[in-house]
């Protein structure tokens, strides 16, 4: 700890860190462009000078930059001083020569970090009578509105987008006053993560085109806190709504998962909620055939005698539910005759990576930890298709390892050219083994493509090199041999390594190969990060709570003699075979589907029960960490969509059953769970209870500024209605309440006092960089064993041979596209490729397929016409077809196919 | 009077060719350097000789040498960068060496980089410098020729390859961490100080970047020794100096004279006076970015610590006339509209302020300005200074402007309540 002295007053703080984030810590305000805590200081914007003195006899001083000094012990400073302030002013003056102050008209207006700093930096008064510059915007895609007039030159978006996401398609051009940020032509930005633009922006340049197309301030939204649907990492959101749509998703910053940043699938997969295809009332099949809307009191009446014996009921949750929702219908139709919803392939791998997590000499990384990491083995991901955020996360790894050098010099990390210009190329270990191309080569020490067997057989070479206990790999070729020595050197010479792998190849032994790589590098005092990537967002949820595949589920219909069918939140046929599911769902009088969503499985249903989104409805998903994370209710539906878990209690209860009778509200499902399931004993830490009270008031889900309380509604009826009560969480839905800073798991509003814009971010901070204020949210429900029992997996497979008539068919996966929820988002749909089938170049000729010839698919599951896609990357004997995409979700990978013409 | 820069220029005859060029006594400073010299006596006897550099700034330039890493566990390669960028209005001084007697550019970059142990030197021209070019590329394919450059020179260990790169025309790329940026394919815009380029510079390894000028004095330094550098001086700075006039003088030019000659000397013998109906009114003694002298100053003598003491400073040393019947806001305007313009737009004040104060001068000009447009140019003198701004850029942009403001303040306040240029 140093101390420092700021306008008199005594601070002690990090000398680590430099003054201006430090004086924001403690809560000094000084306004700020440039500077941003995960991209450091640059000191372009000039905005955050100061006055500093060399000692107590200084009374003259000098203007520094708050952003490039060090908090160093003794600085002394003032923010207060007069030519500070003058200065600042002027800044701020500066800037705003050319600025249109457009407000009204801005998107930003309301929540703009310009403004803010305006007011702060306290100019007001035009004194610039010269004409304005002007510049031509820019077409950037779907995501993404472009007003390069508002522009102030801080540079944040460059470095954003080129520095910390590396992408390359967005630059500053020009010079003097005549520099531009934007594309070197029209066009989509190719950038996965380029909607972090909108938040870090300082003002209306880059805005939410998405947000336009239904446009409300920030302060007539009502938001809750939630975790985003569209992929395992579990990022934190901030869901907002109007006139009971969902209008954006902001960031919810966590320290220890997605920190500042969203990806694009993530920030606009939410237009789902809003989407066409939702399933908003009770619906029953009638007696001609269709599936009709129908009173809740009709369906449920008509359900009593479904529902009448529990014996003849078999119940399929699913991953993208609620671990309440599933737990519920596991515990009303019980143990043997529930199924988690997953498919085969996927069921069994879940079960390999938590049995590996809670017993091997590995732990299971934050995204935190992913960006602390200093050398990086990816076995079979394409992460930035199957887990953006942690690819994001992967991308600050290779800094780690060279920063070693940045350190012996002595300049401060948060120096963010400095560094640069000291590390210039030089990247950490990071090694990547896939069946195709990924979209992290680019910073990859070394690639390897190969069949998933033979990735696995890497994997292992590895980790025997490592350690002779793992097993050794008969026949690798010298190349490989060479390639593993590589890898396991620079892995064992790394302090914090990570291993990366996951479920997306559906390959068991990939999973066994990373473990055995883990475990390998393990030693007492430390255990190996290793991250295994599920697809969806409550995937280790279900794992975690037990039971068998969906295939379990087709093949024990036999034995189980039931006749009524309950599926929460699950098309079957994106997870088995479509014959099989068409039979499957034959066996059953009474098939009650509870979803949001319209789907093949839906339109088999005899009746259909609206489940809530995350916007309708709160629950509990768990991370591919092992991370349990609350998310909470955005509005009021006017529609009957309720909770899945609520759906089954209400039914069940009709139905004469007692079961769930107890259970009012969210606190008794979780409340039960966490004194039934063991793996669960934790989920009641992951946010604050229904009982939640600051100062005797509930959480205000609407800003203290929201309009239209009253009159929302007057056109139904004049007199002001009670706004509806939420038994579930501690927030109102209205402004009425609590409305000041709350509790980390509980931040729906980055709003404090001066602070509008999601900058206000630091006053939420415990540390600025560091935890939310209380803690970052969330459980971990995994942690390393005190005493593991691993022993070395043997499964080593034989090399891949390639089939004379047969290709082995992997998945492809696709950040926009193949998430089953996201793709309903138009702009999403937009972005998303039209299925093909990549083929390998050699198979190509062999076949005399040329780029873009259609050629039919026949897999188990169903047969496909595609155009090729040639590609020199994927082995040969191999080929991908897209995942999940329209049209081909009843694609079940990987598998082997045939293909003709 | 020994000329360690000029003393093999002969404009008439042009530059001499590395037989000539050894013929008149060079390279023997090379041939010293190497064969009886260890690295750190060639740093030594540069840092004795108070040589300072001549790109405006005047930092020892065996000081910086000396900053380089040393020794077997100094990262490679080293570097050394030989700023040719000249781009200051008004100077011409390092066009005139490369132009003339590039061997005594190479002869000194494999001097200077032997003193650091650089593996690697190049020579950063401004792109509109053709002559130059063709000049150092000849000189530099002859001491290829004659193994001056490359591997293994004259049988050392130490090797030594030389390139010219020509710049796309920033004058910011003078800046020396611009510069460096630059030559490594990034935007032109400075680095942060520190880490300094003799640490962190070029690709992340050590650098010394040093001024054209500065470089041609280190061979005759070798060759005669610190002592003999210092009394070519008429002061106590070091060495000769390249002087040059431009403006209404009555024979503008460039002149290596010792350190130290007075304003008038110059002026009067050298540029021979002002021409006829014309009175002296002021000068900018360094270059574009430095304050007016008036002729109180007249008699100063032109070093880095006279010109520093007197409000302003020496820069590269050429200077520009103010006369009589010239409008001082027009020449600051177009001094302004220049630095306005060549910016780098990095940070704010610089980009954003100077465009202001151009078009305030051009009102000013045009019969526009206003009562609080002095006040407001002063704001800017005051907050475009030390420290406010990223680099030097600014700081040095707004020196003609407040010292015109401090010396002709009558002439802005005519222009606003005539609101015309009296000139006009």
């Amino acid at each position: 700890m140093a101390t420092i002295y700021v306008d008199g007053k005594t601070y002690e703080v990090n000398p680590n860190n430099n003054l201006l984030h430090e004086c924001l810590q403690k809560g000094i305000d000084i306004p700020y462009f440039c500077w941003h805590p995960a991209m450091g200081s640059v000191g372009s914007c000039r905005q955050c000078a100061v006055k500093q003195y060399k000692d107590e006899n200084d009374t003259t001083g000098q203007i520094v930059m708050s952003c490039m000094v060090p908090a160093a012990d003794g600085t002394r400073i003032s923010v207060d001083d007069e030519e500070a302030v003058e200065f600042r002013r002027s800044v701020i003056e500066w800037l705003m020569t050319n600025h249109p102050h457009d407000c009204p008209i801005c998107d930003e207006g309301g929540e703009c970090h310009l403004q803010d700093m305006t007011v702060m930096a306290g100019h007001n008064y035009r004194r610039f009578r010269f004409k304005k510059k002007t510049y031509i915007n820019q077409y950037l895609g779907p995501l993404i509105n472009h007003e390069m007039n508002r522009c102030i030159q801080c540079y944040r978006c460059v470095r954003f987008y080129k520095d910390y996401a590396h992408g390359d398609d967005l630059d500053v051009f020009g010079a003097h006053n005549h520099i531009y940020f934007g594309r070197h032509e029209d066009g989509v930005l190719e950038n996965e993560f380029s909607g972090n633009l909108v938040e870090v922006c300082p003002t209306g340049v880059f805005t939410d085109k998405t947000l336009k197309e239904h446009y409300t301030r920030k302060w007539d939204m009502t938001t809750a806190p939630s975790i985003c649907t569209h992929c395992g990492v579990g990022c934190n959101t901030i869901g907002a709504e109007r006139y009971g749509s969902v209008r954006r998703i902001l960031n919810r910053y966590n320290g220890q998962v997605n920190g500042y940043f969203l990806c694009d699938r993530g920030r606009y997969g939410y237009d789902y909620v809003n989407s066409e295809d939702r399933i908003r009332t009770p619906m029953m099949r009638q007696e001609n055939g269709e599936l009709e809307s129908a009173s809740k009191e009709l369906v449920l009446n008509t359900l009593k005698e479904a529902l009448k014996s529990k014996k003849n009921i078999i119940g399929i949750g699913s991953p993208r539910a609620s671990v309440e929702s599933n737990y519920a219908l596991k515990k009303f139709v019980g143990s043997d005759r529930y199924y988690t919803g997953l498919s085969d392939t996927e069921s069994k791998l879940v079960d390999k990576i938590i049995g590996i997590l809670k017993n091997a000499p590995v732990r299971s990384p934050s995204l935190k930890d992913i960006r602390e990491s200093d050398a990086v083995f990816i076995l079979g991901e394409d992460v930035t298709n199957t887990a953006p955020m942690m690819a994001l996360a992967l991308r600050q790894s290779i800094r780690q390892e060279p920063l070693k050098l940045v350190d012996m010099l002595k300049i401060p990390r948060w120096h963010e050219y400095a560094v640069q210009d000291t590390l210039q190329q030089r990247k950490g270990p990071f090694f990547i083994a896939s069946v195709t191309g990924t979209k992290l080569d680019d910073i990859a020490t070394r690639t390897y493509r190969a069949e998933s067997d033979d990735i696995a057989r890497l994997g292992f070479a590895v980790a025997h090199i490592l350690n002779k206990d793992a097993p050794a790999v008969k026949k690798l070729n010298k190349e490989v041999k060479q390639l593993a020595e590589v890898i396991a050197g620079a892995l064992k010479k790394a302090e914090r390594p990570v291993i990366v792998s996951g479920t997306s190849l559906g390959n068991e032994v990939i999973v066994h190969a990373a473990a055995n790589v883990a475990a390998a590098l393990s030693k007492e005092d430390r255990r190996t990060n290793l991250s295994y990537i599920v697809p969806e967002a409550n995937t280790m949820g279900v794992g975690l709570l037990g039971g068998g595949s969906i295939g379990d589920a087709i093949r024990g219909v036999k034995d189980k003699k039931a006749d009524t069918l309950i599926i929460f939140e699950n098309d079957l046929y994106r997870r088995a075979n479509k014959s099989n599911v068409d039979s499957f769902l034959k066996h059953f009088k009474h098939i009650i589907v509870v979803d949001y969503m319209q789907h093949t499985t839906t339109q088999r249903a005899t009746a259909v029960l609206p489940a809530g989104t995350f916007g309708e409805t709160d629950g509990t998903f768990v991370n591919y960490e092992g991370r349990a994370q609350r998310y909470f209710q955005v509005y009021y539906p006017e529609q009957e969509i309720k909770e899945s878990w609520r759906w089954l209690r209400d039914a069940t209860l009709q139905a004469g059953h007692n079961d769930f009778k107890e259970w009012q509200n969210l606190d008794a499902v979780v409340g039960a769970i966490n004194r039934e399931v063991a793996a669960f004993r934790k989920i009641n830490e992951a946010a604050p209870n229904s009982r939640f009270r600051i100062a005797g008031l509930k959480m205000s889900r609407a800003s203290a500024r929201y309009s239209g309380r009253t009159s929302i509604r007057s056109h139904e009826n004049v007199h002001e209605q009670k706004p509806p009560d939420d038994p579930d969480s501690p927030f109102t839905f209205t402004m009425e309440g609590y409305s000041g800073i709350k509790p980390p798991g509980l931040t729906n509003l980055f709003w404090a006092p001066r602070w509008n814009s999601v900058q206000a971010l630091t006053r939420f901070q415990e540390e600025i960089d560091g935890p939310l204020r209380g803690g970052d949210p969330g459980v971990r429900l995994i942690e390393p064993a005190q005493r593991f029992s691993f022993s070395y997996f043997t499964d080593v497979p034989a090399a891949f041979e390639k089939r004379n008539d047969e290709f082995y068919t992997v998945p492809l996966h696709h950040i926009f596209g193949s998430d089953e929820l996201s793709i309903k988002a138009p702009w999403i749909g937009e972005l998303a490729p039209k299925p093909y089938v990549l083929l390998n170049k050699e198979d190509a000729g062999v076949k005399e397929y040329n780029e873009g010839d259609e050629v039919e698919v026949q897999l188990s599951s169903g047969t496909w016409k595609l155009p090729v896609k040639i590609s020199d990357s994927i082995p040969a004997g191999v080929i991908g077809i897209p995942a999940g995409l329209p049209g081909l979700e009843t694609a079940i990978l990987p598998g082997w196919s045939t293909i003709s013409k | 009077m020994d000329k360690p820069l000029t003393k093999n220029i002969d404009p008439k005859r042009g530059p001499l060719n590395l037989k000539g060029y050894e013929k008149a006594g060079g390279y023997t400073a090379m041939k010293k350097a190497l064969k009886e010299m260890e690295p750190g006596d060639v740093t030594k006897v540069v840092k004795d000789s108070d040589l300072r550099g001549r790109g405006g700034a005047g930092f020892p330039a065996g000081v910086k040498w000396g900053f380089v890493p040393m020794g077997d566990d100094a990262p490679h390669p080293k570097y050394l960068v030989c700023n040719a960028d000249e781009m200051e209005p008004g100077t011409y001084k390092d066009r005139l060496l490369m132009e003339q007697d590039p061997h005594l550019l190479v002869e000194s970059m494999i001097v200077s980089a032997y003193a650091i142990q650089a593996d690697i030197g190049y020579i950063f021209l401004r792109a509109e410098y053709v002559e130059s070019e063709k000049a150092l590329r000849k000189a530099i394919a002859e001491a290829y020729d004659k193994k001056y450059l490359g591997e293994n020179i004259l049988g050392s260990k130490w090797s030594f390859n030389l390139f010219v790169h020509t710049s796309a025309g920033r004058y910011i790329c003078g800046e020396e961490t611009a510069l460096l940026n630059a030559l490594e394919g990034k935007r032109a815009i400075p680095r942060a100080k520190p880490p300094f380029p003799p640490v962190v510079g070029l690709f992340g390894k050590p650098t010394i970047v040093n001024n054209v000028e500065t470089l041609c004095n280190v061979p005759d330094i070798v060759n005669n020794g610190a002592v003999w550098f210092k009394d070519l001086s008429k002061t106590d700075d070091a060495g000769t100096k390249l002087y040059g006039v431009s403006g209404k003088v009555k024979k503008p030019g460039l002149w290596e004279l010792p350190m130290g000659t007075t304003m008038r000397e110059i002026i009067e013998e050298h540029a021979g006076g002002m021409q006829d109906g014309l009175k002296f009114r002021g000068v900018i003694p360094g270059g574009a970015s430095t304050d007016f002298l008036v002729e109180e100053h007249y008699d100063l003598p032109m070093d880095f610590t006279a010109v520093q003491k007197a409000g302003s400073r020496l820069g590269t040393g050429t200077m520009i006339m103010l006369d009589d019947k010239t409008c001082p806001i027009g020449m600051v305007h177009s001094l302004e509209k220049f630095f306005a313009r060549e910016s780098c737009g990095f940070c704010t004040p610089c980009r954003d302020g100077l465009p202001w104060v151009e078009k305030i001068l051009w009102a000013l000009e045009e019969g526009q300005g206003r009562e609080d447009d002095i006040a407001t140019l002063e704001m800017h003198s005051r907050f475009l200074g030390p420290g406010r701004t990223f680099c030097a850029f600014a700081p040095g942009a707004v020196e003609p402007l407040q010292s015109a403001i401090k010396y002709f303040r009558d002439d802005f306040q005519r222009h606003i309540k005539e609101q015309r240029c009296p000139w006009r």
